[in-house]
């Protein structure tokens, strides 16, 4: 079974996710926070990370730096999703290592279509 | 007193002295060395030995013609506020450092007329030493009742004109710069003042009161000597001119001898100084000159008959009646009369000697030739050695030409040379058009009008050779005997003498200054001379000049006359004054003359301007040229004033308008990041309802108590987009002055028990209990619904941030004259002091929150700010033990009604 982390300090946007990942039979974890996602990841090892950008204590951006750092994590897939919808913002996310990023609001569908692409088969 | 006992004393004198003058050179700054009592002190070195034993030799001699050398000064000193100012400061921003080098520079750095008035400083000044000298010697021979040995060295006071030399050389060349203060001989001169006239009022004093009953028993008992009425009589018209041509003469001599010129422009320190000056100075010579007649008197009453040097009696008289201290004090009276003059002239003279005619003629040395013939070290030894042999020279004339003339005569005869000096020196400050050939003849001419009138006389008369020239006159011819030239014969030969040789000199300054234009340089000076005031501040600015000139070529011979280091200080110094880039290759006329001014002070005028002039290509300037440049030098000072004003002003504007726009420039940053957050918060819940529907819509198989959940959680993500929609455009108004107020007169206590009603089930929930401090009834201006909005989202936040148990929040209102204030305190988390203006702040977030997320908009306290600044109230988060403590304080006083 495939592991995905959520992290979104949006209690709501975090339980539509959850509910259509479990769908489509992943183990799901969830974080409200940066710190907590690190905190998860070190146990978990997930596969895909949906990470929020603007979010308190430790940002998305900074919470990937730690992931990209982690060597026991060079598997795991890393989704932006954030209200930053700028070019601006989308290119410094892919260029600090992101593997996708989507902007807020989202097409859930999309979401799944593109976490699924990005999972080797 | 034997000799060996006054020796003895005249060495501790001398070493008094030393140390007076070694002190005052190690606390230069000090305010005992800085003041206007010690300038005017050494003014006095006016009064020489000739003012303390002639005088009285001539008022018992002659009756009253010792006062006109007195009352010159004493006329002219109110004028010294206008003129002595304006010498002041032409010297100091030239550095000049005497009055041949003020001569010499105003009439285009002339090395010739330098020459010359150097020249008759030292024809009139080192028999004047000379004439000290001898009054030393005659007089400490007198104290201890010996008589001049003919052998050189076995006179002791040889030895004392050595230890005189040795002590003037030391002080009076402590600095390469001559234009630099000397402090300690300046001092010495001022105490040495103090002395002579106090040991002079103290024999005034012993011979009118203890020998003597009072000025009136002196004045009946002289009365009775044959010669008293006609010696004590102003005499007729004949005698005022003299008299009236002494004082002229004494007025000159107060600016032209070169140890005035040395203590009253070159030592001053302060313009300000001269203020005290015009009155101390004549109150000094008053005090002085009180004593004279009855000293003289009482020595013809007591030495009738007798044939004594009345130039003496101060002396003698106490030495009559065996008084040996007063004698002794009287002796050293004269003693500081003398050496200070002797000193302070020989300064003088050697700086003119060296600056102007040893170092421009290149006498010590090639000043312009490659290899370094001339430096600070040689000039310094030069000025030593030159001091040295002045006082030496002066001793030596005394000792072999006798000089059997009173003191008087000597000193009036150098006070006549140095006359010569006037029409050059004053039409430097007032005539532009004075020029250096006219200077030159008129000096000259005047100066052989002196020595046909008085020096041949006078030293025919030494060697009494020539008694047919004096009566017969030159040829036989009378009317060019020497003492009625031209049959004017009711004139002393002193008088008569300044008459014919100013006269000549005048005229031909004036005649020859109309007919001979001077070249660019003089017309340039004339013009600083005679303007100083207007270019004191940048006076390089009014140097005209023209050519090629490097930078580098010009700091090589600064560096050799200054020293690596203070050139450079010096660079800096021109750099800043002028905002000039240091690495600018060319020299300007600025440069030119800042250069020409550092190295005077060194090597006199004539020589700057011959060394700058050997490193630089000049290229000639027309005098038309000059004019017009000045002309327009004027106009662009005026001018500049102006512009200085404008540009002042704009300099204002700019930076009003940088803050402004600093200003702007942050207000759309602060818009751009206000958008970027709106935006976020806006897509925030508008993505929660969009997932939600989109699982609504396309899954059909979700179980209906999740279907119930996402339906709920678009509802409430829908009303959180209404309320922050509200907030952002309740925030908007307040910000752009939409937003009105209308304050009433409220109960603030019912208001805030108004507040809680709404969140008592919340309260409740979170089991927080609520302490109130404050009385029932605290009357307020504000807007009520305003201010309910501003405590509800305080308490909000408060109870937000309570502990899950034990909450407590506690609502304090404390008044003064002039403020209500309210406290809204939690024992929560607590807000990180770093956080305590931020928090106000749009959207802020707070890095140091330690909880999961701000609930809330994010725009709260930003708007119960606006509307407590709205009420002139403020609003602000205290310090506290434990939790988070935001107070708010509103005026007592009433607002005006709907204040926006």
């Amino acid at each position: 079974m495939k592991k995905i982390l959520i992290v979104d300090d949006e209690p709501n946007i975090v339980m539509s996710l959850e509910y259509t990942f479990k769908k489509n039979g992943f183990e799901v974890f969830i974080a409200r926070d940066g710190q907590e996602a690190l905190d998860i990841v070190k146990t978990t090892f997930p596969d895909v990370i949906i990470l929020d950008v603007m979010m308190p204590l430790v940002d998305g951006y900074a919470t990937l730096e730690h992931i990209k750092k982690d060597p026991h994590l060079t598997h795991t897939k890393v989704l932006f999703l954030s209200a930053k919808n700028k070019d601006s913002d989308i290119q410094k996310g892919l260029a600090l290592g992101a593997d996708a990023y989507l902007t807020k609001p989202f097409s859930i569908k999309k979401v799944v279509d593109q976490v699924f692409e990005l999972l080797p088969t | 007193m034997n000799s060996i006992a006054l020796l003895c004393i005249l060495t501790c004198y001398l070493a008094m002295l030393f140390y007076i003058a070694h002190w005052a050179e190690k606390n230069g700054t000090s305010k005992w060395t800085n003041n206007p009592y010690i300038y005017t002190l050494s003014m006095a070195v006016y009064c020489t030995a000739w003012t303390y034993y002639g005088s009285i030799g001539v008022a018992a001699d002659s009756g009253l013609n010792y006062l006109p050398i007195y009352l010159g000064p004493v006329m002219i000193a109110p004028v010294w506020i206008l003129i002595l100012k304006k010498i002041i400061r032409i010297a100091r921003v030239n550095k000049i450092s005497s009055i041949a080098d003020f001569i010499s520079l105003r009439y285009g750095n002339s090395r010739f007329l330098g020459a010359i008035v150097t020249v008759i400083c030292l024809t009139g000044i080192i028999p004047y030493i000379a004439l000290q000298l001898k009054a030393i010697s005659e007089t400490f021979h007198i104290v201890t009742k010996t008589t001049i040995s003919s052998l050189l060295f076995a006179d002791t006071t040889t030895y004392v004109a050595i230890a005189l030399a040795l002590f003037s050389s030391y002080y009076g060349t402590r600095y390469a710069d001559a234009s630099e203060k000397r402090k300690g001989i300046v001092t010495a001169v001022a105490m040495e003042s103090i002395l002579k006239l106090l040991f002079f009022v103290i024999i005034g004093v012993y011979v009118t009161y203890y020998v003597f009953d009072g000025f009136d028993t002196i004045y009946t008992k002289a009365s009775l000597l044959k010669s008293f009425q006609q010696k004590n009589t102003i005499g007729g018209l004949p005698q005022a001119i003299n008299w009236f041509l002494l004082c002229v003469l004494s007025m000159f001599a107060i600016f032209l001898l070169p140890r005035q010129f040395q203590v009253s422009v070159i030592e001053n320190n302060r313009e300000s100084h001269i203020n005290t000056a015009v009155w101390l100075f004549p109150l000094y010579l008053l005090l002085f000159n009180l004593f004279v007649y009855p000293i003289a008197w009482g020595g013809n009453i007591l030495f009738q008959g007798h044939k004594v040097n009345s130039d003496v009696y101060s002396l003698l008289i106490p030495q009559f009646f065996n008084n040996t201290t007063l004698t002794v004090l009287v002796f050293l009276g004269g003693f500081s009369a003398a050496i200070s003059m002797i000193v302070v002239s020989s300064i003088g003279l050697s700086t003119m000697l060296t600056n102007n005619i040893l170092i421009p003629y290149n006498l010590i040395g090639n000043l312009k030739g490659n290899e370094q013939t001339i430096s600070s070290r040689k000039i310094l030894n030069t000025r030593k050695i030159s001091i040295f042999s002045l006082i030496i020279l002066a001793y030596f004339i005394y000792r072999y030409f006798g000089l059997d003339y009173s003191l008087v005569s000597i000193g009036l005869v150098a006070f006549v040379i140095i006359s010569q000096l006037a029409p050059a020196f004053f039409g430097a400050l007032f005539w532009r058009r004075g020029s250096r050939l006219g200077a030159v003849y008129g000096i000259l001419i005047g100066f052989i009008f002196c020595i046909y009138t008085l020096l041949i006389p006078y030293a025919t008369g030494l060697t009494n050779s020539g008694d047919t020239f004096i009566s017969k006159g030159l040829f036989g011819c009378h009317l060019l005997k020497p003492f009625q030239l031209f049959g004017l014969d009711y004139l002393q030969p002193v008088p008569h003498a300044l008459f014919w040789s100013l006269l000549f000199n005048t005229i031909t300054y004036f005649a020859v200054s109309v007919s001979f234009k001077g070249n660019y340089r003089e017309r340039n000076y004339a013009e600083m001379f005679v303007d100083i005031d207007k270019y004191i501040t940048n006076h390089e600015n009014a140097f005209i000049w023209k050519g090629t000139a490097y930078r580098n070529d010009i700091e090589k011979v600064l560096v050799r006359f200054l020293g690596l280091n203070r050139t450079r200080r010096a660079m800096t110094i021109f750099n800043t004054k002028y905002n000039v880039d240091s690495n600018q290759e060319l020299a300007d006329a600025r440069l030119i003359k800042f250069s020409e001014n550092l190295l005077t002070g060194h090597i006199g005028t004539a020589s700057a301007k011959i060394l700058i002039s050997s490193v630089v290509k000049e290229e000639k300037v027309t005098l038309t040229e000059v004019l017009k440049i000045l002309e327009e030098s004027k106009e662009n000072i005026i001018l500049n004033k102006k512009l200085t004003e404008t540009s002042n002003e704009l300099k204002e504007i700019t930076e009003k308008l940088q803050n402004a726009n600093a200003a702007l420039i942050s207000k759309d940053k602060q818009k751009d990041e206000f958008l970027d957050t709106v935006t976020h918060e806006l897509r925030t819940p508008i993505t929660a309802i969009r997932a939600a529907s989109e699982i609504l819509h396309d899954d059909e198989e979700i179980p209906s108590e999740l279907k119930k959940q996402f339906l709920q959680n678009i509802i409430s993500e829908s009303d959180r987009l209404n309320r922050l929609i509200d907030k952002i455009l309740d925030l908007e108004k307040f910000e752009t002055g939409k937003q009105t107020i209308h304050p009433e007169h409220y109960n603030l206590v019912a208001t805030i028990e108004k507040s809680i009603e709404p969140l008592v089930q919340l309260i409740k929930n979170k089991t927080i209990t609520i302490e109130k401090e404050y009385k029932e009834e605290v009357m307020a201006y504000y807007d009520e619904d305003r201010m309910i909005q501003v405590i509800t989202n305080l308490l909000s936040n408060a109870i937000k941030f309570c502990p899950e148990q034990q909450g407590v929040i506690t609502i304090k209102i404390v008044q003064d004259d002039t403020f209500i204030t309210t406290f809204v305190k939690d024992n929560g988390k607590g807000i990180h002091p770093n956080d305590f203006d931020a928090i106000f702040d749009k959207f802020y977030q707070s890095n140091n929150q330690n909880i999961k997320k701000p609930v809330g908009s994010g725009l709260g306290l930003a708007i119960c700010k606006q509307i407590i600044e709205h009420h002139k109230g403020k609003i602000w988060a205290e310090p506290t033990k434990e939790g988070a403590c935001i107070v708010f304080s509103l005026p007592k006083t009433k607002l005006e009604n709907s204040y926006a």
